[in-house]
């Protein structure tokens, strides 16, 4: 194993990087007393699709979840370091509900609410009080957002769990776009989806790359390829199973010209 | 016909019309059962039936000695005694499911859920003496009476209220049927898939409305199915019932004056049936009994169907 510090990139050394919207300083992670991630250092640049990849137990689903909290629902588990959002850090915040609102999270399976379509988009909304000429608004734009609207306006009122897997992907990322974030998570979004299917959701995540921030974990080497302007190599360290960023940067750079050895050895399929 | 022979398929066909035939006629013994058990009590109770045809379920009176017969009274306090059990036992049974599903700690889940359950292993008979002798007068020194005195003017809670009443026989019936509903309910909530709960928190919503908009809905087709199960559990109740309800022959709108429930007349009177007719109409308060409890049960199942809830994936 090559010891060596973990990598600061600076994003204003990439090319066509933009200003950074989240920085993740020296974070680290524990589930109990394990320890499952180590000294991250990134910074996510804003209005751009950035990547993790890695193997699994690499610690990047973890990584993702630390940006919006959401391992606070899992039992025993701790957080270090900083996750600045705009300048204010999610690890601390006391207001957790709101910046939820701001970093919407797309899941790897598409689960929709036991409700109508409209009611789905109009969850977040709701919780926010918005009047009704308001939120009809926002469902009609979320839906159209994330090239939904022309499938399912004339059944509005039929609930979410009669569409397509595909569908309901989208409806989930509608559903997240309804209060505008800031930041948009994707926690694989198209492991449970068929390739025609995959393919519409890589198309909308360009799209969306225009107006949102958008931090994607893949499996998919291909799709990271594909849809991401900057990619973050993650790897679980051998020696005590804690996760750590091997190298960061340009997509295109990461796939072809890897810095590290190791990065090079996932890119090119020979282990992982 | 082509001549091609296919002995490799011929034996697992044989085989499975046999499994189809054993399952088929296990499957078949429940609705047996019922059709029987239906038709030994028409039979039985025939005497009666024809007797007083349809006036037995809108008389009042019951009076053995000059044969007559009503079973209004006691259709009521059944019906009525059930829905007050499931009026505390929902809220509470509801309440303790969705914290027994909630995830960590699971020791003191796992003892209080343990706790629960054994519940419903008390035998009805104990759980009647316990209420006549512990609940029974403590409900009606700590809450008929404050209540009756201060809202009596309301017809529900009129005096003068007693220990033994419909009031008290309903409670009984809430921690009868509480296991029922906790425990299926947890199930249920359990099985909600973790996602959707992720998926709400990460909307920001609070614990409080994603348990009350997600959760609790996404769970809401089994949580009617054990409010079934545990209005049947209320309905059939006997024992219990019969020792706290009071046993007064009357239809009083006073949850604190004594009721008599269908079991618990049946209960009563059976082995001192004065006479053929008498045993006749208490047959046929079994019938009227078990038509309660099925329509019951249907007016659930289609209330499922009509929302469209039986048959949703979650």
């Amino acid at each position: 194993m090559v010891e060596s510090a973990p990598p600061r990139p600076d994003l204003r050394a990439l090319p066509g990087a933009s200003e950074p919207k989240v920085e993740i300083e020296e974070v680290g992670f524990y589930y109990g007393k394990f320890q499952a991630l180590r000294e991250v250092t990134l910074q996510v640049p804003e209005k751009r699709v950035t990547a993790l990849i890695g193997p699994s137990g690499c610690g990047k689903s973890t990584l993702l979840r630390m940006f919006n909290r959401m391992y606070d629902l899992v039992p025993g588990t701790r957080a270090t370091g900083k996750v600045l959002i705009a300048g204010e850090n999610v690890l601390t915040t006391p207001r957790l509900l709101e910046l939820r609102q701001r970093v919407g999270m797309v899941f790897q399976r598409p689960y929709s609410f036991p409700m109508s379509i409209r009611d789905n988009v109009a969850f977040a909304p709701r919780l926010l009080g918005w009047t009704r000429p308001r939120i009809e608004a926002a469902v009609r734009e979320s839906l159209e957002g994330a090239a939904l609207w022309d499938e399912v306006k004339d059944r509005l009122d039929q609930p979410g769990t009669g569409l397509s897997g595909g569908q309901q992907q989208r409806l989930s990322i509608a559903r997240c776009l309804a209060v505008q974030p800031e930041v948009i998570l994707m926690d694989e979004p198209c492991s449970a989806l068929d390739p025609i299917a995959t393919l519409k959701i890589e198309d909308l995540i360009h799209r969306l790359a225009r107006d949102y921030t958008i931090v994607i974990v893949t499996h998919n080497l291909q799709q990271a390829a594909r849809v991401a302007d900057f990619t973050a190599f993650m790897l679980m360290n051998p020696a005590d199973r804690c996760g750590e960023l091997v190298e960061f940067g340009a997509t295109v750079e990461v796939f072809n010209r890897p810095r590290d050895r190791r990065t090079e050895d996932y890119v090119t399929g020979r282990f992982g | 016909m082509a001549s091609v022979a296919v002995p490799a398929a011929a034996a697992p066909a044989k085989n499975r019309d046999r499994f189809r035939f054993l399952t088929g006629a296990a499957g078949l013994t429940a609705p047996l059962a019922l059709l029987l058990i239906v038709a030994v009590l028409a039979q039985q109770a025939w005497p009666a039936m024809t007797k007083f045809s349809w006036p037995f379920l809108v008389g009042r009176e019951w009076d053995p000695v000059h044969i007559h017969f009503g079973a209004l009274p006691y259709i009521y306090s059944t019906v009525v005694s059930s829905a007050l059990a499931l009026l505390v036992a929902v809220p509470v049974g509801i309440g303790v499911a969705i914290f027994l599903a909630e995830p960590g700690q699971a020791g003191v889940r796992g003892a209080i859920g343990i706790g629960v359950e054994l519940l419903a292993a008390v035998p009805s008979v104990v759980y009647g003496l316990w209420a006549l002798f512990v609940m029974g007068p403590w409900v009606f020194k700590n809450l008929e009476t404050p209540i009756s005195d201060r809202l009596g003017w309301i017809p529900i809670f009129a005096g003068p209220p007693r220990s033994a009443a419909m009031f008290t026989a309903g409670l009984i019936l809430a921690v009868m049927i509480l296991p029922t509903l906790a425990s299926i309910s947890r199930d249920v909530i359990r099985a909600v898939p973790g996602g959707l709960r992720e998926a709400s928190v990460a909307l920001g919503a609070t614990w409080w409305e994603t348990t009350w908009r997600v959760i609790l809905p996404a769970a809401r087709a089994g949580i009617i199915g054990a409010v079934v199960l545990a209005l049947g559990r209320a309905l059939g109740e006997t024992i219990a019932v019969t020792m706290t309800i009071g046993n007064r022959n009357q239809i009083s709108a006073s949850l604190f004056e004594p009721a008599y429930s269908l079991a618990a007349v049946i209960a009563n009177e059976f082995t001192e049936a004065t006479g053929p007719l008498h045993s006749a109409a208490l047959v046929e308060l079994g019938l009227v009994l078990i038509a309660v409890t099925l329509t019951v049960n249907l007016l659930a199942l289609g209330l499922l169907r009509l929302s469209g809830l039986a048959a949703r994936p979650a």
